[in-house]
């Protein structure tokens, strides 16, 4: 896929930051001394009164944010998703969830493809996290394109929403029509004999992998499934029925994300044969981002092989 | 202001905070009467808010960041008409809408669902920049615990307050000395309070007694003269004051009273009413 165009969805998130701060006065944006990286930075140089840096003190943003929201602003607090949602997950369920305030989470640099920085920067938690918190939308968008969908559909919807954002370039699956609706995935490639529900980075993953099974007579339903809360029960209940076998991949521990997600609805809806791509109960390393993709069977060939060993086996 | 007054409503608050936590057989007296002038100060004398405007964009803001001291807030509360005398028996019961910390989302009149200590004053925080972002001159009250001032984001909170000049925020500390596991100065001390604000670029007044209303009333009056900068009123008070047995007593910090110990408590409220 080297033609195609890569952009962070991290680009995503400043980009539409932008947009719709023009169309609401009441949006107002704080970071943790993160600006440049997790993009927010480009709201703070259309809207320097509306930005806010509350320096290296997550706990404390989460709840200028949710006090932001009581007297009626947009807040968006945004940091990598580690410390956004692992320093401050308390703030968050207390300050945000349980007074269900209109606050957005930006969080960047999810999962290992953070790269170099190890695992200490990696988080593979947050969407686990996140989804626990009694009313909290959870949304890890694919590509630039969903990004921006997600952030403008963020705003439109009154109560708090997560959303992580990749550090790295990913390749645009979406044309730039695309029609984002929170809860809804979307059937990006048709199938008869396994469905992939994935999100994030490793929906081009999974498409490549597609690709790669139908070499093998193996055909392959890809799901993007940007949306873990709420989930889109019935297209993952329609698509287990058609197909008999579910693989979920995620850039994500298999513990409480996606497949989490997925196993919860199809144990209780439609028992179906299951396999969980992610991040195996371990925790990340550094190295170059291609690499640890590889190494942790995250790209196009770690999900083939994956999927067609559990096709086959 | 009509001291005598006053008086009279922050006994009646005392009252509401053992009939409430006796009721619920649960709750925390001490740290709510130690407390009772400050909110009886605070919502009947200094801030612009009242049950016909809970919903008022230009209201006055009170966060309880001490939230488990709500039995005090609700009897000032009930006091005001928020709602009747009579739910204050329906603390802390299922479904009651008078929570066992408070709660935005259950009871009108609540700024902010509070009870994880450290967290409310950044709210109050939050809420204080969005009048600066939107041109509203409302002000923004926050009460602290002096044992929770040990949480870190206390701090950092202040740090950005003070940072950004949010004078529009008024900080109370209620200085009673007492934490669930004692003197705060043994359990971890976070003296001196008045120089750490200071030295977080807080104006600092020092309320030598808070129980003491026309105190209350020249560091509030005082609070209201400071420019560019947030205020902190640290004001020394006594757990459990009011009733005999809870004074000075950090057993009496998250205990209700049984039914002899609520006959006394009454009693001596009683007492002091009959003496104002």
């Amino acid at each position: 896929m080297s033609e195609v165009k890569k952009i962070a969805t991290r680009e995503g998130y400043g980009e539409a930051l932008v947009e719709l701060g023009a169309e609401y006065p009441n949006i107002v944006v704080l970071d943790a001394d993160l600006a440049g990286s997790t993009k927010s930075g480009m709201f703070k140089k259309a809207y320097p009164d509306r930005f806010y840096n509350c320096g290296i003190a997550e706990g404390n943003m989460m709840s200028i944010a949710a006090g932001l929201a009581a007297a009626g602003m947009i807040p968006f607090a945004s940091s990598f998703a580690m410390f956004a949602v692992g320093r401050a997950y308390e703030q968050i369920r207390n300050s945000i969830g349980y007074p269900r305030l209109n606050v957005k989470i930006g969080a960047s640099h999810g999962g290992i493809s953070v790269g170099e920085d190890g695992a200490s920067h990696q988080c593979i938690e947050d969407i686990s996290l996140m989804r626990s918190i009694p009313g909290m939308v959870v949304m890890c968008p694919a590509d630039y394109v969903e990004a921006k969908a997600c952030v403008r559909a963020a705003v439109k919807y009154d109560g708090p929403v997560y959303m992580r954002f990749g550090r790295a370039p990913v390749p645009v699956v979406f044309p730039e029509d695309y029609k984002f609706e929170i809860g809804k995935g979307n059937v990006l490639r048709e199938g008869k004999d396994v469905s992939i529900i994935t999100n994030g980075l490793c929906v081009a993953a999974s498409l490549e992998a597609a690709e790669m099974l139908a070499k093998d007579g193996i055909d392959a339903e890809v799901i993007n499934m940007c949306t873990v809360k709420p989930l889109d029960e019935e297209l993952v209940v329609k698509t287990a029925a058609k197909t008999g076998k579910v693989v979920t991949a995620e850039e994500h521990s298999i513990i409480g994300g996606l497949g989490s997600a997925v196993a919860e609805c199809l144990a209780e809806k439609c028992p179906t044969k299951l396999y969980r791509i992610g991040i195996r109960d371990v925790f990340g390393e550094s190295g170059p981002m291609n690499e640890l993709l590889h190494k942790y069977l995250l790209d196009g060939e770690g999900v083939y092989k994956q999927v067609k060993a559990f096709v086959e086996g | 202001m009509n001291i005598s007054e006053l008086k009279k409503t922050a006994n009646q608050v005392r009252k509401d905070i053992v009939t409430a936590t006796f009721y619920a057989k649960a709750g925390h007296p001490g740290g709510s009467l130690s407390s009772a002038e400050i909110f009886t100060y605070l919502y009947s004398e200094e801030m612009n808010i009242g049950p016909a405007k809970t919903d008022d964009p230009d209201r006055d803001r009170f966060v309880l960041s001490k939230g488990h001291t709500c039995p005090g807030l609700y009897g000032i509360m009930a006091e005001l008409g928020y709602f009747d005398r009579e739910e204050l028996k329906t603390f802390r019961h299922v479904g009651a809408r008078l929570q066992g910390h408070p709660s935005m989302r259950n009871l009108p009149g609540i700024d902010m669902s509070t009870g994880s200590l450290g967290q409310g004053i950044s709210c109050a925080v939050g809420m204080a920049l969005a009048a600066k972002i939107t041109g509203k001159t409302y002000r923004v009250y926050t009460l602290l615990g002096d044992g929770e001032i040990e949480e870190g984001q206390v701090w950092e909170a202040a740090m950005f307050a003070g940072a950004k000049k949010l004078d529009n925020l008024c900080v109370i500390v209620d200085n009673n000395n007492l934490q669930i596991d004692g003197p705060i100065d043994e359990v971890n001390s976070p003296y001196p309070i008045d120089k750490k604000f200071e030295a977080f670029n807080f104006h600092v007044i020092n309320v030598a007694d808070g129980h003491d209303f026309a105190q209350l009333a020249a560091a509030f009056a005082e609070a209201r003269t400071i420019k560019g900068q947030p205020t902190a009123i640290i004001c020394k008070t006594i757990k459990g004051k009011g009733v005999s047995f809870m004074e000075n007593n950090a057993g009496w910090h998250g205990k209700a009273p049984n039914a002899e110990e609520y006959k006394i408590a009454m009693a001596d409220l009683e007492r002091i009413g009959e003496a104002l």
